[in-house]
């Protein structure tokens, strides 16, 4: 044990002659800590509901307007330029599917995990990194309460509730306003763009959309509080963290999803069957 | 220091009545040494108050006990047991008898003042709402903070801050309370109050104080021993009598307040 300890600690040293390498590798590293610290509360049941509900209030329902207007205009503007390129070669009721398939499979779980990194992940990392500077922290741990159970966790359940539930509704609204656009203003046929839809998205793009979802909420989740759990410096420090929240969740969001696209479409291949 | 070859302790010479007994302890942040081997025993039942100048590792050393600190080296006893290496689950017992007041309070801000004090409660399972009413008030009558259960702390002046700080530390009535400056910023008045409720928790309960302070008034009046942490270390420990009866230059100094500098 104090071998492996010392040979870890060995590694870590010859690392610090690479302060970028060093500091990714210890960020990793809690990070990892995190979440496995997390999932041991939550398996050992220690998940307090009325905050799990509240934090279910704060991401899932105050995240409402944000993914609906996100995935309506994304889903009117998609189909306005689909349409406009593919009518030049006779393809307009492809339109519904292109805009299905893309909503289901990238747009919009990609958008609203990048909507609630924006909205929610701030917030978490502003809270929580506000909390460590003013002792708040300290003082939960002085009582006896840890602050992964009472902030983390609570968080973590909301997030992988709502996540999924909001890809879900982000698509629902997108695919609403790609009909209100193609069919009432472009005037393409209401029952080819619906029929299509049908033919194009099965169960596999629902669970593809749901997984990316899934994924999303933990990158979220776990990179925001992580930050605001390692919040120094301050008031700088917290403007810090939750500048560093957002960009970081961002951009895993962005890279996670490229190899998560690769590895689904092994699993479940678009086109139709 | 002759007083401390006396207090360098170990875990075999553990009295019973010994609550608190750090051995050796060293703590640094970066290259800057907090604490350089300090060695200190509190017993139970008494107020020992931390003297030091401003930046001398009394706060630091005062988180070591409750373990919000790991030590870089040395040992730290609760009740004989060395926390310096346990878990954070493994200290919520530890915790559980140990209160902490913080320097500027740390009251959760997005709770009540109501909410706050009676936390610990409700993080220990009691639901009924009456009975957490009933003990709450208590616990802000104590410290002359009632009527104001429904502000939020932004609301509330530093010294009702730390009055309503100081409420949630004792309601779940712990043996021993940690305090980190309890009368800094406050009006001698409220200064008094603090003072004795600590007296007054010590006489009736028992209770073990380790009191982190600057204010010597308050020294006088609540301290049983007082301890001088210098330059990282134990400079002089011993009982409020001779701590006044002592002719140590540095202890002079700080009954005095004579800082040598040349106007």
């Amino acid at each position: 044990m104090n071998h492996s300890f010392s040979q870890r600690f060995q590694i870590l040293s010859s690392l610090e002659k690479f302060p970028l390498a060093h500091s990714f590798v210890i960020y990793v590293g809690q990070t990892a800590l995190l979440i496995v610290e997390t999932l041991q509360a939550i398996a050992a049941g220690r998940v307090r509901s009325r905050l799990v509900l509240q934090q279910l209030v704060d991401i899932g329902y105050g995240s409402q307007f944000v993914v609906i207007v996100t995935g309506a205009f994304t889903g009117a503007v998609f189909t306005a330029q689909t349409f406009y390129q593919f009518s030049t070669l006779g393809m307009s009721s492809a339109v519904g599917p292109v805009v299905a398939v893309s909503l289901f499979r990238e747009l919009g779980p990609v958008l609203t995990g990048l909507m609630v990194a924006g909205r929610v992940g701030a917030a978490m990392s502003a809270e929580i990194g506000t909390m460590k500077v003013t002792q708040q922290l300290d003082a939960l741990r002085a009582l006896a309460v840890s602050p992964i159970d009472y902030l983390v966790v609570p968080r973590a359940v909301a997030m992988l509730i709502s996540m999924p539930l909001l890809v879900c509704e982000c698509v629902f609204f997108g695919i609403l306003a790609s009909y209100f656009v193609a069919v009432k203003l472009l005037g393409v046929s209401s029952v080819y763009f619906s029929q299509n839809i049908w033919r194009f998205i099965d169960g596999h793009n629902i669970v593809m959309s749901l997984s990316k979802g899934f994924v999303f909420a933990i990158i979220v989740v776990f990179l925001s509080c992580q930050q605001g759990l390692t919040t120094r410096e301050g008031a700088v420090g917290v403007g810090r963290a939750t500048t560093e929240a957002v960009v970081i969740c961002s951009l895993c969001i962005l890279i996670a999803n490229f190899f998560l696209t690769m590895a689904l479409n092994m699993v479940f291949p678009a086109g139709l069957r | 220091m002759s007083e401390q070859k006396i207090l360098q302790p170990s875990a075999s010479s553990l009295q019973p009545s010994t609550l608190i007994e750090v051995c050796d302890l060293k703590q640094c942040f970066g290259t800057q040494e907090v604490l350089r081997g300090l060695s200190l025993s509190v017993q139970r039942g008494e107020t020992m108050v931390l003297l030091g100048g401003s930046g001398g590792g009394k706060s630091v050393f005062l988180k070591h006990l409750i373990g919000l600190m790991r030590p870089l080296s040395g040992k730290v006893l609760i009740e004989g047991e060395d926390i310096s290496a346990f878990t954070e689950r493994q200290l919520e017992p530890v915790r559980c008898k140990i209160g902490m007041l913080f320097q500027d309070g740390a009251l959760f801000d997005s709770m009540t003042v109501f909410e706050n004090v009676a936390f610990p409660l409700a993080e220990r399972g009691l639901r009924d709402e009456k009975t957490l009413r009933q003990k709450v008030g208590k616990a802000l009558e104590l410290v002359s903070l009632q009527g104001h259960e429904e502000k939020m702390p932004v609301n509330l002046s530093g010294g009702m801050r730390k009055r309503a700080a100081l409420a949630r530390a004792i309601i779940s009535e712990p043996s021993c309370i940690l305090y980190d400056e309890p009368t800094a910023g406050l009006d001698p008045i409220v200064s008094d109050t603090i003072n004795r409720l600590i007296r007054r928790l010590q006489r009736q309960l028992q209770v073990t104080s380790v009191v982190v302070t600057h204010d010597m008034t308050s020294t006088n009046h609540i301290a049983d021993r007082v301890a001088l942490l210098h330059q990282g270390r134990l400079h002089f420990c011993g009982t409020l009598e001779e701590f006044h009866a002592s002719r140590d230059p540095l202890v002079r100094d700080f009954i005095d307040g004579r800082s040598h500098e040349i106007d």
